[in-house]
């Protein structure tokens, strides 16, 4: 083992490299970039035997990667926001041929208007598509997320495909101190890829992807795909306690941060889960019983989990960095719904929209969250609406960014 | 051109590795290409299939292919092949496939996905040098949706999207692509055009293609019954009648330098043609157009003139090849 400062992309493709992928279909896209470099300067110099393709479009590239994968290698690859969105048939087609590869994706919100920064709509738009999706807050769990995703989603009671997700800008390109594992212990954790399903190299002629013309087939097929996260949650405490027995580093499906006494929840994810632990520290400070539940796996959703961490609690703000317009934030209905038929649910649960397009948190955001999930509802509507955080003083940068465009939208009283 | 080993139909082997029976319709001039294709490819064969009529080949749990088969989507068949042929040399370099185990990788494309939504994704396999097969079935509109036009569309045919009324009476205005130069402008190893009419050319070519490495690709024009609305019976003659009239040329460009693999002694007129099909009867009832016809054999005369140097249609000094 040695430690090295790592970026989150570099983290990735230390992941990558640690996991021996076989081969690697690539696009550019920022923020995701360094990732395909980083691998293809070890290959160029000869480090890794991996094998790398420059494709023509992130459709392409994920096509390649899993008719690769469907002919029997260890298949890695990486994208952003745009690039998801472009490649996203091919999302439901791998994950449908049930697939076993790792796709990182380096968040970055989607146009328009177009940004580099990220907030999770790119990534959470592949929620319904069957990939598995594990989201990370350090490079290090980057880098361990991947070896971690590539066993559960090579078992063969799972056979799912996984997105590895960190956020552009804020992960992606902080260097922090990352614990690389020997490439000997990564091979006793996850041994080279030995596929347990039908492959197109096989002895035997195999047609893949074939039509369904009776709909209970199709019913069938993605019944057993749910099914399959159903054994990804019952395996995840056993690899997760492998890889934490040989590395020493535990992860469990939501990162538990202040909450054993904890009347007060905040529910964040990604990296921007460090500056709201950092707030709940400073809140405890100040007498609050607040803490912080950051999700790390989201598909599949950890409903018992999640139920375990939150009920009981007196107010939960969920945070979602996300927003499905004309809903609200994603993750928020997700939780409400895993919390419904608990009968010592948290009486108040607030959605708050933060962290669009790479928002940061201001100050006081998180007093006003807490205060807001300390005081009963009035009714029923202010748990259905999302919470938009945006302050007075955003308003007034907005205006003279609209004076300039020749707008003249006067935005001093909102 | 002399062929060297499909000299007569005897040669064409007796293995069937397309089995009867699939959902494909009746008299599909994609089919019986596909059936000869692989024939002339032999075994080890892995079929990548974009969004076409091909899609329903294997229709779960049957498959008409002794090969195997997988399903991509419309844009991406090529990209699938470079994936499938990538892991085949992983395998092979770590020794986990055995030479004689390894495959031959087939793209099936309709002309849809072939020029327009896979376009892309076949221009960077052929720039990449992918060593892979690509057999475009064109059967000169989307089929499989009901017969849209599609860039390999020709001039004056009426399609499901240019249907004929009083004001559209031509039915569509756009010439056909042409694919073989769009393809051959990156001067891939192994270029042709084939026909199921012409099976001795069709072998050959693939055994010719054969000896190649990187891409080798051919576009088939496939007479598809209900588009084209013709008897099911009349695909094969109506696919050599695109070949005797000039319509369809018998060609083959290796590393891009083009050479015609048969020429008509002469040309048959475009109107043999266009009549036995339905999609061209508004050129002939209720009343002839005959400013159309005529468009149709100027494009046909004046492609052939190149060919032949002679502004004649027919290439009187052309030598015939007898299939």
């Amino acid at each position: 083992m040695t430690r090295a400062m790592l970026t989150g992309n570099a983290a990735a493709a230390w992941g990558a490299r640690l996991a021996q992928v076989d081969y690697v279909p690539a696009f550019p896209i920022t923020p995701q970039t360094e990732i395909i470099e980083t691998l293809a300067r070890w290959i160029t110099a000869g480090e890794i035997a991996t094998r790398m393709v420059t494709m023509d479009s992130e459709h392409s590239m994920l096509a390649a990667a899993g008719t690769a994968a469907a002919t029997g290698v260890r298949v890695f690859t990486a994208t952003s926001s745009q690039g998801l969105v472009y490649g996203f048939e091919m999302l439901y087609a791998i994950a449908g041929l049930r697939l076993p590869l790792v796709l990182v994706n380096v968040s970055r919100a989607l146009a328009h208007p177009i940004t580099l920064e990220p907030d999770h709509n790119d990534v959470l738009s592949a929620r319904d598509t069957g990939f598995l999706q594990f989201h990370a807050e350090t490079s290090q769990e980057v880098l361990d997320s991947i070896l971690m995703a590539y066993r559960l989603a090579e078992h063969p009671d799972v056979l799912l495909p996984a997105i590895i997700n960190l956020d552009g800008f804020y992960l992606s390109f902080t260097r922090e101190t990352v614990e690389l594992p020997a490439l000997e212990e990564v091979n006793a954790f996850l041994p080279p890829f030995a596929p347990t399903f039908s492959v197109l190299s096989g002895p035997e002629s195999v047609a893949l992807g074939a039509a369904v013309l009776d709909p209970s087939l199709y019913t069938y097929f993605k019944h057993q795909m749910h099914r399959a996260t159903d054994a990804t949650l019952q395996l995840y405490p056993k690899i997760a306690g492998e890889f934490a027995e040989r590395f020493g580093r535990r992860y469990g499906l939501i990162d538990e941060f202040m909450l054993d006494d904890a009347d007060y929840v905040i529910v964040m994810t990604n990296s921007f889960a460090a500056t709201g632990k950092a707030e709940v520290k400073r809140l405890r400070q100040q007498g609050k019983r607040i803490g912080l539940a950051r999700l790390r796996v989201i598909r599949p959703f950890p409903h018992a989990e999640i139920q375990r961490v939150l009920r009981g609690r007196k107010g939960v703000a969920v945070v979602d960095q996300n927003i499905s317009v004309g809903k609200g934030g994603i993750l928020f209905g997700e939780i409400a719904s895993t919390l419904y038929g608990l009968t010592d649910r948290p009486p108040v649960l607030v959605s708050f929209i933060g962290g669009l397009g790479g928002r940061r948190f201001r100050p006081g955001e998180f007093d006003g969250m807490l205060a807001r999930i300390e005081r009963p509802l009035e009714n029923p509507g202010e748990m259905a609406e999302p919470n938009l955080l945006f302050t007075p003083n955003e308003c007034r940068e907005v205006g003279r960014f609209f004076a300039i465009a020749g707008e003249g939208e006067d935005t001093n009283e909102t | 051109m002399k062929r060297e080993h499909y000299k007569s139909l005897r040669t064409i082997s007796h293995e069937e590795p397309l089995g009867p029976g699939g959902p494909l319709c009746a008299g599909c001039g994609g089919l019986l290409c596909l059936r000869l294709f692989h024939k002339a490819l032999g075994e080890n064969v892995i079929f990548v299939n974009a969004a076409g009529c091909f899609t329903l080949l294997a229709s779960y749990p049957f498959t008409p292919l002794r090969s195997s088969w997988i399903y991509t989507a419309m844009a991406c068949a090529p990209a699938g092949a470079q994936g499938i042929r990538d892991a085949l040399d992983i395998l092979k370099a770590k020794g986990n496939l055995a030479p004689e185990d390894d495959r031959k990788v087939v793209v099936l494309t309709g002309d849809g996905a072939a020029q327009d939504i896979g376009l892309q994704s076949t221009m960077a396999a052929i720039h990449r040098g992918l060593d892979f097969y690509y057999l475009c079935y064109d059967n000169e509109a989307y089929g499989n949706t009901g017969f849209q036009t599609s860039a390999s569309t020709p001039y004056g045919s009426r399609t499901a999207t240019c249907p004929i009324t009083t004001s559209s009476p031509h039915g569509n205005l756009h010439e056909r692509r042409d694919l073989f130069e769009i393809w051959r402008v990156q001067k891939p190893p192994y270029l042709a055009t084939i026909s199921a009419a012409y099976p001795l050319d069709l072998s050959e070519k693939v055994y010719r293609a054969a000896k190649f490495t990187g891409p080798k690709l051919f576009i088939a024009l496939t007479p598809c019954p209900p588009g084209w609305d013709l008897d099911p019976e009349w695909s094969v003659d109506v696919a050599r009648l695109a070949v005797e009239t000039g319509v369809w040329p018998l060609k083959e460009a290796v590393h891009g330098e083009v050479s015609h693999t048969f020429r008509p002694r002469q040309l048959k007129p475009v109107e043999d043609y266009l009549k036995r099909q339905g999609r061209f009867r508004h050129l002939f009832e209720p009343k002839r157009d005959d400013e159309t016809i005529a468009h149709i054999q100027t494009t046909v005369n004046s492609y052939w003139s190149k060919i032949t140097g002679n502004a004649s249609p027919a290439p009187a000094e052309a030598q015939a090849t007898v299939t």
